[in-house]
C-alpha cells in the first residue's frame, strides 16, 4: 500500500523504493542450512560453514557476518592448488539468483577467533550475516568436535 | 595320424611352455613377495623419496628422530593449529580413514608436524592432535629441523605476512606422505585423492605383515 502511494508521487519515489528495498533486502531471500562452527582446543581459530539458499530473482552479496561469541569473524577461502594449502581473505561471497552458495570445508569459510566465553563443542552461536545492501540474517550454528567433518544430522535450519 | 618327429616337437614344444610358465610364475610370486605387483591407487613414490628421519620433539615434549616410528606405517602431514579450515579438515578426514581401517589402524600413526613452531608448543600440539585422532602424533621443533625435513620431501612452507594484529598464515604443502614400516617413502596422497584410495592403499600396507 505504502508503496503504491510512493508510485504515485514520481519525485518521492526512487528514493522510497531504495530504502523499502534496503530493509526487505537480499537477507530476505535467504535461506541458511547446515550451520556448524568446527572447535579446535584453546583459544585456536574456529571454521565456521553453512549453505546459503537464494530464492529471489536478484544476486545476493554476502560481505560478512558477526557474532557476540567471537571477537573477530573475517570471511576466508582456502586453496589448495600446486599442492600448496593457501587461506586469504575474501570482501565477499556472491549467492546467485535460484541458486546457493557454499561455505564449506576446503573452501568458503568464516575464520572465528577470540571467543569470550570459550565455544565447546554442542553450544549453540548466533551469527549476524550482513549483505551487501545492508540487510542482515540471524542464523544458529550448531558447535561440532575438530573431528567432524560435516554438521551432523538433523541440523537443518 | 601324427607323424612322429611331429609328436617329439609337440611333446618338446609342451615341455618348453610348461616350464616357460613354471619360470613366469615363481618370478611373479617372487615380486608380489616383494610388494611390488600391488597396484596402489595414490602416486607411489617408491625409490623416489629418501626415508623417514627428522630430529623433532613430540606432543610430550619428548625428542624424537625418524627411527622411533620404524615399524609402524606412518602418514606425514605438514600444517599448524591456527589453520581454522584445511589442517582440521585433512586432520579430520584422516580421522574417518583410521576408523575405517578398524584394528589395522593400531599399526599406523598420523605424523602432524608444525609449520608455525613460534606457535605451536608441545602442549597446544598435544591437545590438538588428540583431538582429532588417538594415533596422531604431533611435532615441533627448532625452525632450522622443521624446514631440514620439510626440503627432505621437496615440501614447502611460506610465512604470510602479518595481519596486524599479529595473526599471520602459514601456506603449505597438501600432500600426505606415506612411509612404510621400515621407514621407506612409498605413496604420496593428495586432496584429490578419493577417501576410498587411502583406505584401499593403507589396508593393504597394513596387511603386507609385519617387516622383516
Amino acid at each position: 500500500m505504502i508503496i503504491r502511494t510512493a508510485r504515485a508521487l514520481p519525485l518521492l519515489a526512487t528514493g522510497l523504493l531504495l530504502a523499502t528495498s534496503a530493509h526487505a533486502g537480499e537477507a530476505e531471500h535467504i535461506r541458511a542450512s547446515h550451520a556448524w562452527i568446527r572447535i579446535l582446543p584453546g583459544d585456536l581459530p574456529a571454521g565456521a560453514y553453512v549453505v546459503l539458499e537464494n530464492t529471489g530473482d536478484q544476486p545476493a552479496t554476502l560481505r560478512s557476518a558477526n557474532s557476540t561469541r567471537y571477537g573477530s569473524v573475517m570471511l576466508h577461502k582456502s586453496s589448495s592448488e600446486g599442492g600448496v594449502s593457501r587461506m586469504a581473505m575474501v570482501e565477499s561471497l556472491v549467492i546467485p539468483a535460484h541458486g546457493e552458495a557454499e561455505l564449506a570445508p576446503g573452501g568458503y569459510h568464516l575464520m572465528m577467533g577470540k571467543a569470550n566465553p570459550p565455544v565447546k563443542p554442542g553450544d549453540e552461536v548466533k551469527l549476524t550475516l550482513h549483505f551487501d545492501d545492508g540487510s542482515t540474517l540471524d542464523t544458529d550454528f550448531v558447535t561440532r568436535p575438530a573431528n567432524a567433518t560435516d554438521a551432523g544430522d538433523a541440523h537443518q535450519h | 595320424m601324427i607323424p612322429f618327429h611331429l609328436r617329439t616337437t609337440l611333446r618338446h614344444a609342451g615341455r618348453l611352455t610348461l616350464m616357460l610358465a613354471l619360470l613366469l610364475g615363481s618370478l611373479l610370486l617372487v615380486a608380489c613377495n616383494r610388494g611390488d605387483a600391488i597396484e596402489w591407487r595414490l602416486t607411489n613414490v617408491t625409490g623416489h623419496m629418501p626415508d623417514l628421519d627428522f630430529r623433532l620433539v613430540d606432543d610430550q615434549g619428548k625428542a624424537v628422530t625418524g627411527q622411533d616410528y620404524r615399524g609402524k606405517v606412518v602418514l606425514l602431514y605438514f600444517g599448524y593449529t591456527h589453520c581454522p579450515d584445511v589442517c582440521p579438515l585433512t586432520l579430520a578426514q584422516l580421522h574417518v580413514v583410521m576408523q575405517r581401517l578398524g584394528p589395522l589402524a593400531d599399526g599406523a600413526r598420523i605424523l602432524f608436524v608444525s609449520v608455525d613452531p613460534a606457535r605451536d608448543t608441545p602442549a597446544i600440539m598435544h591437545a590438538y592432535v588428540n583431538a582429532f585422532d588417538p594415533r596422531a602424533v604431533g611435532l615441533s621443533g627448532t625452525p632450522r629441523d622443521i624446514e631440514a625435513l620439510s626440503k627432505r620431501y621437496r615440501s614447502a612452507f611460506t610465512r604470510e605476512p602479518d595481519k596486524g594484529d599479529g595473526q599471520y598464515e602459514v601456506s603449505h604443502s597438501s600432500a600426505i606422505y606415506v612411509f612404510d614400516r621400515d621407514g621407506k617413502a612409498r605413496l604420496l596422497a593428495t586432496p584429490a585423492n578419493p577417501q576410498d584410495d587411502l583406505v584401499h592403499d593403507l589396508h593393504l600396507m597394513l596387511s603386507l605383515g609385519n617387516r622383516t
